[in-house]
């Protein structure tokens, strides 16, 4: 008796579970599916069936044709890939030096210097952007690339600490080894450890690598001029124009999905482990 | 050797470090360390962000923005995300604690509760403005559970808060779902087996193992919350432009800075932002001692 109640009780919890994940998926997707459904209906399709209905042509590409080249989209890719090229190699060239620095050497003022790294990263960008802003003027970056990349670049503290983790896995006899044949610490750094972080380097250019593709923020402030645009500044931007065309409005934003979508489902696993590493270490 | 080529090698040893450290350094001190300063500064003056006059006014911006009641209503709009960061957390525990174990379809479900966080946050907001149309997809899926009233759910100021909260919940889930996954697959699987053979349920395993195991991770997501709620600003202005009653501290920092030009103004604005999120880290720090970070 007390067997088969408790069979019942672990069978209901079982399609508790189940449910709740079905729900939640349904609520994920949904909003996403109904926009990819807008993108492929016709004008009049959009203006007069329910957000619910299916389209009647699969296959019309239409919509994306038109945003596509209204919104300007090779040139933002264009942007985006320059200044994410840019901002991706930096972020680990100034990852790397630092923790390379403070983990192999012993200096004076290192705590010092510990210290300036960790207290800035408790100051969120947003909220110093009034006076970031000037500097960026007075060096004559403002509506210029090099302003985000700067930017994004900066110092990310984040990245320095994934690695600062991964150097000290590194035994420091291979330093040893390779200064005993004569090896320059630049070298040392550029032959011995810059390879053996590559794991650091692919979890830090994943992480790295959304945050600027997805930015909103930095290129809307400092890149104002349309030849600039980038993903986010374009699509924002080709919103006004078509206002009411909600069919080609949603074929841009898909268009701007497609692509971590891909990237999502070809690197799963590294992407999880990129932002678990990325935040918890 | 001589001993001037001696120091001359001990001088280049000693400045290793700095080689390597004068990039990053320099970066830190331009784009962290000198606005925050300036912020300061500026934050005592009426300066307009481009004209030479620049009067010390003392503390009267600071006066101003705790005394003008439209200004102020910001750290009200924060209380909305601040709760659906809650929820968000709480949601994030259970599935990370869902999916832990044994489930048909895992990966399939982890991808899907993920993906929103990947998302460009432009694309969010249209996804979410076509969503909360008037007539559009919500008011649909509630039509076929019965409810034909369609809801002004962006322009109705009773209502627009929550809307925009709910989407920040819907993009931010996941990556608080991913860190709490991670860190619980990092608490070894031979403590649940004594646990069950102890005769836990998975409520207690929750409560006693779970939990304490994960401690740091929440921590960090519960300041992730309070950090992000207070400086929300992509999805608010992209869906709403901060319109009937959505603006946020961020919204109308941006807009007292770069569009009515009150430079001194909009620092002091930031200036308390700054303190309040250095504030809630502190006491944070103060009630979760940080175990996981130690650079030195």
């Amino acid at each position: 008796m007390t067997r088969q109640v408790r069979g019942v009780g672990a069978r209901s919890a079982v399609a508790g579970k189940y449910l709740s994940l079905v729900v939640a998926s349904v609520l994920t997707l949904l909003p996403l599916a109904v926009v990819l459904m807008a993108a492929l209906k016709t004008e009049s399709e959009s203006a007069n069936n329910g957000p619910l209905s299916v389209p009647h042509n699969w296959f019309n590409l239409e919509n994306f044709q038109i945003a596509f080249t209204q919104g300007h989209m090779l040139r933002a890719f264009g942007n985006t890939a320059f200044i994410l090229v840019f901002s991706v190699t930096g972020t680990v060239l100034i990852g790397s030096m630092t923790a390379y620095a403070i983990d192999r050497f012993r200096f004076p003022f290192r705590r010092l210097t510990i210290s300036l790294f960790l207290l800035a990263s408790l100051v969120p960008g947003v909220t110093t952007q009034v006076a970031t802003f000037q500097i960026i003027n007075s060096f004559g970056m403002f509506n210029n690339r090099w302003s985000a990349i700067a930017l994004y670049t900066g110092t990310d503290i984040v990245s320095i600490i994934i690695f600062l983790q991964f150097m000290r896995a590194i035994p420091i006899s291979l330093d040893e080894a390779a200064r005993i044949d004569g090896a320059s610490p630049l070298r040392i750094y550029r032959t011995v450890i810059l390879p053996l972080l590559r794991p650091a380097i692919a979890t830090v250019v994943i992480v790295k690598g959304v945050v600027v593709y997805n930015d909103f923020y930095i290129p809307f402030l400092y890149m104002p001029s349309p030849e600039l645009g980038v993903v986010s500044t374009s699509l924002f931007y080709f919103k006004g124009p078509y206002g009411a065309h909600w069919e080609i409005i949603c074929a841009g934003a898909v268009l701007v999905i497609i692509p971590t979508l891909v990237v999502f489902l070809f690197l799963q696993r590294f992407i999880y482990n990129g932002f678990t590493r990325g935040a918890t270490k | 050797m001589s001993d001037r080529q001696r120091t001359g090698r001990s001088l280049l040893a000693r400045s290793t470090p700095w080689l390597f450290l004068v990039v990053p350094l320099a970066f830190l001190v331009t784009f962290t360390y000198t606005p925050v300063l300036n912020m300061l500064f500026y934050s005592l003056t009426s300066w307009d962000g481009f004209g030479p006059d620049m009067e010390f006014v003392g503390q009267a911006n600071y006066t101003e923005l705790f005394t003008r009641p439209d200004l102020f209503q910001v750290f009200y709009v924060s209380l909305f995300y601040l709760a659906s960061g809650v929820v968000q957390m709480v949601l994030a525990l259970y599935f990370a604690t869902v999916l832990s174990f044994n489930v048909r379809f895992r990966n399939f479900f982890k991808g899907v509760l993920f993906f929103p966080y990947l998302v460009n946050g432009v694309a969010i907001g249209f996804v979410f403005l076509y969503f909360f149309q008037p007539g559009g997809t919500l008011d649909s899926v509630l039509g076929l559970f019965g409810a034909r009233d369609e809801h002004l759910w962006l322009g109705d100021p009773d209502l627009v808060n929550w809307s925009l909260a709910s989407v920040s919940l819907w993009r931010y889930l996941g990556l608080n779902f991913v860190l709490f996954l991670g860190a619980i697959q990092s608490i070894p699987g031979e403590i649940y087996e004594a646990a069950e053979l102890d005769g836990a349920n998975r409520w207690h395993q929750v409560r006693h193992l779970i939990l304490p195991g994960i401690r740091p991770v929440v921590s960090l997501s519960a300041i992730l919350v309070v950090s992000g709620s207070l400086s929300a600003f992509e999805i608010p202005y992209i869906m709403t432009g901060g319109a009937n009653g959505s603006t946020t501290f961020v919204i109308q920092t941006v807009k007292l800075a770069f569009q009515f030009n009150k430079v001194g103004l909009a620092s002091a604005a930031a200036v308390v932002l700054l303190a309040i999120v250095l504030l809630a880290t502190w006491i944070q720090r103060l009630l979760v001692p940080d175990e996981g970070v130690d650079l030195v």
